[in-house]
Parts: structure tokens; sequence; C-alpha cells
């Protein structure tokens, strides 16, 4: 198991977020998370990086107990998270954005799996061309390629991306999604949170779907396209 | 030449200098807040504890030149061990915490110092080589205050270099847009926070070696350089530093030919213009925050 999260339960303040939230990822998977706004999707890929602590429950990694961590622990132990609002350094360049995915400031070198600077430029070409501008200067697509490459950069074993369609053009959804599954392909463990179905559906391989604050149902995308009752209650509005 | 250009000169060099001091300051507490997102109350107080260290150094060793060295290395050594020690442990508990904190700090430096060196104002005698006047294309220019803005300018320069020519200087720049986010990126951020805070004291230690020998030593250095630095810091942006190098020049200037023109007016003169800004631009010169 890649990534095995057990009985989390998160606060903001008195507010009880996650409560007992349970997921896992399994090496070389594609997984979406999915519910209406609010049911702590967000929260989940939070918790998992240490960005907020969870009060209990337990995130393993590879076996390894990462509950908590400092987030720069958690990215060296190996996941990436690319969040919701993009995060673009914005008076940094884009290659400089960039290098500031690369851990210790030491680009891997001998691996020919490793992500690159070539590597990340022949998959991202719009990178390459917009090397020099600065962050703000990107269109929201480009920008979540950016935020995606960058994160690519660190060569993260797991890979945690929080709504990358949102806000975007119908034509940007589709590039980004086929991104996705590139990089998948690529050999980079995956787990996404999407508000978009035919984007999830059509990229994962096995689904969460969150009611308030926990888990409400998991299974394959044949198993929840089998039982509308549950869209319904879940995720159509 | 005659003696009203003289005098322009002379306040204007003064006014520079007081200016380049007051960024040294006022960068590394627009720096910090940047970073950090708390203002350090306790910056002033830095400053004036430098002050002292130089007149301490300067009466152990009687070398200047050891004395402008040291003293801002051991305010920094000071203020990094109060950034890993104290406020490293309250950061946690969130920015109220924080700033309390810092107003702590101030206090008992103030104090300390009090109790080691007293109240009465202590002299730093500047080497001969740093005294009186030189004279070029017929006006005379302070040697001091030339050297202190050229104090400055390297300072400055280092800290150009630094901030845009290495890793650390790149991190720097991200973590003031978004801490979290580079934390999240696998760097490691409170050490990052701790470099910081004391690369700010060091340059607030530089200014408060610079002030010495002009203003002589007293606990009330603190207070003075804490609010002319507090007025750049939210007039040029919180967390800018192009705009705290602007304010700071102008503030400068403004004071020295303030006193010299409307001298009952001086003293709000930096309000006035900081009034003027934040109605214009209410985040101040550059910055993006409220
Ligand atoms: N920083 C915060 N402080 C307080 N409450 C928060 C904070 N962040 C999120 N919440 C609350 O926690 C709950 C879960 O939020 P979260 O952002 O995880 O939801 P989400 O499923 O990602 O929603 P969306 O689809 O809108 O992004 C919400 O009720 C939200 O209001
Ligand atoms: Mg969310």
């Amino acid at each position: 198991m890649l990534l095995e999260v057990k009985d989390l339960n998160t606060y903001y303040g008195s507010s009880h977020a996650l409560q007992g939230m349970n997921l896992q990822v399994d090496e070389g998977e594609l997984v979406a998370l999915l519910g209406r706004n609010g049911m702590g999707k967000s929260t989940t890929l939070k918790s998992i990086m240490g960005l907020v602590k969870p009060r209990s429950g337990s995130v393993k990694f590879r076996g390894v107990d990462i509950t908590g961590l400092a987030p720069f622990k958690v990215a060296r132990a190996g996941i990436g998270y690319v969040p919701e609002e993009r995060r673009i350094f914005p008076t940094l360049t884009v290659f400089d954005n960039l290098m500031m995915g690369v851990k210790r400031g030491k680009m891997v070198t001998g691996d020919p799996d490793a992500w690159t600077l070539e590597k990340i430029y022949s998959h991202f070409p719009v990178l390459e061309k917009r090397r020099r501008q600065k962050g703000h200067t990107l269109s929201g697509g480009e920008q979540q390629m950016l935020a995606i490459a960058r994160t690519l950069m660190g060569n993260p074993e797991l890979l945690l991306v929080d709504e990358p369609t949102e806000g975007l053009a119908p034509l940007m959804v589709k590039e980004v999604r086929d991104m996705l599954a590139d990089v998948h392909k690529a050999g980079v463990s995956t787990l996404f949170v999407e508000h978009n179905l035919k984007v999830a559906m059509s990229l994962a391989q096995r689904l969460y779907l969150m009611g308030k604050a926990h888990l409400a149902f998991t299974g394959t995308v044949e198993e929840l396209d089998a039982q509308p009752e549950i869209r319904e209650k879940y995720l159509e509005v | 030449m005659d003696s009203t250009t003289a005098m322009y000169v002379a306040q204007g060099i003064h006014g520079l200098a007081y200016g380049m001091i007051l960024f040294l300051v006022a960068s590394g507490l627009t720096m910090i807040f940047g970073m950090m997102g708390i203002l350090n109350l306790a910056h002033a107080a830095f400053f004036m504890l430098s002050a002292y260290f130089s007149y301490q150094a300067l009466a152990m060793t009687g070398n200047y030149w050891i004395a402008l060295l040291a003293a801002p290395l051991a305010t920094a050594v000071v203020g990094v061990l109060v950034e890993r020690f104290l406020l490293r442990k309250v950061h946690a508990f969130g920015h109220v915490g924080e700033l309390l904190l810092t107003v702590g700090v101030s206090l008992v430096i103030l104090d300390a110092v009090k109790a080691f060196w007293g109240t009465e104002s202590l002299y730093v005698d500047l080497p001969e080589s740093l005294k009186g006047l030189i004279h070029v294309g017929g006006l005379e220019y302070p040697v001091y205050r030339l050297f202190v803005i050229g104090l400055a300018l390297v300072v400055l320069f280092i800290m150009a270099f630094l901030l845009y020519r290495t890793r650390l200087g790149m991190v720097v720049r991200a973590a003031v847009s978004d801490a979290d986010m580079v934390n999240a990126l696998g760097i490691n951020v409170p050490l990052v926070f701790m470099l910081v805070f004391g690369i700010g004291t060091w340059m607030a230690g530089v200014a408060g070696v610079a002030i010495a020998p002009i203003l002589t030593v007293f606990p009330g250095l603190a207070d003075q350089m804490g609010m002319d630095a507090f007025l750049v810091v939210v007039t040029g942006g919180f967390g800018s530093l192009s705009g705290a190098f602007i304010i700071s020049l102008v503030f400068g200037e403004l004071s020295s030919y303030g006193v010299q023109f409307i001298s009952a007016l001086a003293p709000v003169l930096m309000f006035v213009l900081m009034a003027i800004i934040l109605v214009i631009k209410p985040t101040g010169l550059f910055g993006e925050r409220e």
C-alpha cells in the first residue's frame, strides 16, 4: 500500500471537518476523490500533507507513519501536492517556479525515469515557451500546468491534485485531463479531487465519494455508474 | 561656493544617511513581516542592542572596525536564538501570541540594557579616518555620513545579490508570497524563517552601529527608530523591499530638510506623507495586502 489514511479526525477550531476519514491509494493507481462543496476533500489532502494537523487517526506512506509531520517532511517522504488555487509564485519566473519544486536544490541525475527540466518541457511545451515570464502573467490553464510541473520537479511517488480543472475553459479542461493521464502513464500514482464528473469518471480507476466530513462510498467507476441513487445523493445537485 | 548651497548639500547628505540607516532597519522589518506574517515589535530593540554592543566592543578592544563587524553579528546571534527558541514555539498559537512575544522580548532587551549600561548617553568615538569633512568640487561633505551611505550601499548590494542571485533568495521571494506552498514543496521553511530573522536583525544591527556615533547610545534609540521604521513599512507596503527603500529615502530627506525649514512641522511631515499615500493606495506604495 502506497498511502493509507485511517480514521482521520481534523478540526478547524471547534468545527469537526474530517470525522473518521479513510482512504487508500495503491502503487500505480489513479484515484479520484469526489463530493459536493464543503464536504472535506481539500481538508483530506491538506491533512495528508501536514498543512493542517489532524487531531487523531493516522496517515501512512509506504507503511511509515507520517501523521502530522511538517509539510516539507511529507514532501521529502515522496508526496507531491498541487493545491486547489494553484498557488504559483507570482513574482517568480516560470523557470524559477519550476526550480522551487526541486528537492534540496539538487536535480535528480542518472535516473532515466526522473522528471528533469527536459522531460518537463517535453510534456509541457508551453512552459518552455513561457519560461522567462513571471508566474502571475500566465493564463489559468497555464498556471495549472505549471503547478503540476513544479510539483513533478520534486519527483514525487504520489501526486495529490486538488481540483485541477476548476475554472478552466472546456478546451483547457480536456488538456489538463489528458496531462494527468499522461503523467500517470509516466508512472506517478495519483489521488485527485474533481468536481467535473466526466473528467473524474474518464480518468480514475477507483473513486472515493465524500459526504459531510466522512467517506460515503468507495468503488470502481463501473460500480458508481450502476448506482444512480448514490450519485444523486452525494453528487448531483 | 556660497553658504546656502553648502547648507542644502549638507542637509541632503544628512537626510540620505538617515534614510539609508532607516532602510537597513525597515527592510528587515518588512522582510520578516512578508515571510512570517508577523510585525516584529522587538526589531528596533535589536537595533538599539547593537548600538550598545558596538559601544562595548569599542570599549574592550579600542578598535572601531572590530566593533563595526562584531556588534551586528552578536545582535544577529541573539535574533536567531529568539527566533529558534521563543518565536518558533508560539508560532502554532497564531499571530497575536507572536506579537505579544516580540513586545516581551523588546521589554527584556530594554531592561537588560539599562541594567548593564545604565540610562546615560554613551559616546562612541570614531577613528580619525572617519572624522571631519572632505572637500570635493568646492563642496564640503561630512566623512562619516558618506561612510554610512557607502556602508548601507554595501549591505544593500549584498542583500540584492542574496535575494536575486541565490537559491536562498528565490526561496525567500517565494515564501514572501506563500510560505505554506514553499513548505509543501519540500523546503525547510522554519529554517529559512530563522535565517531571514537572523539576516533581518543583522541589518538592524548594522544600522545600530552606524547611528551610534551620530546620536550617541541611549535606551530611547529604540522608540525613535521603531516608530520611523514602522511608518516606512506601512507606507511602502508590508513585505515590499522596494517600497521600503523609496519611502526610507523620502522620509530621510523629509526629516532633514523639514527640520531645516519648517522645524515645528517636521515631526508630522512623515505622518502627512503616509496619510496621503495610504488614502491613494491603502496597501502602501508597493504593498499587496491590507
Ligand atoms: N481554514 C479553515 N477554517 C475554518 N473552516 C474551514 C477552513 N477550511 C475549510 N473549512 C471548512 O471545512 C469544511 C471542509 O472544507 P474543504 O475545503 O475541505 O471542502 P471541499 O470538499 O474541498 O470543498 P470544495 O469542493 O468547495 O473545495 C467546510 O465546511 C469549510 O467551510
Ligand atoms: Mg476543496
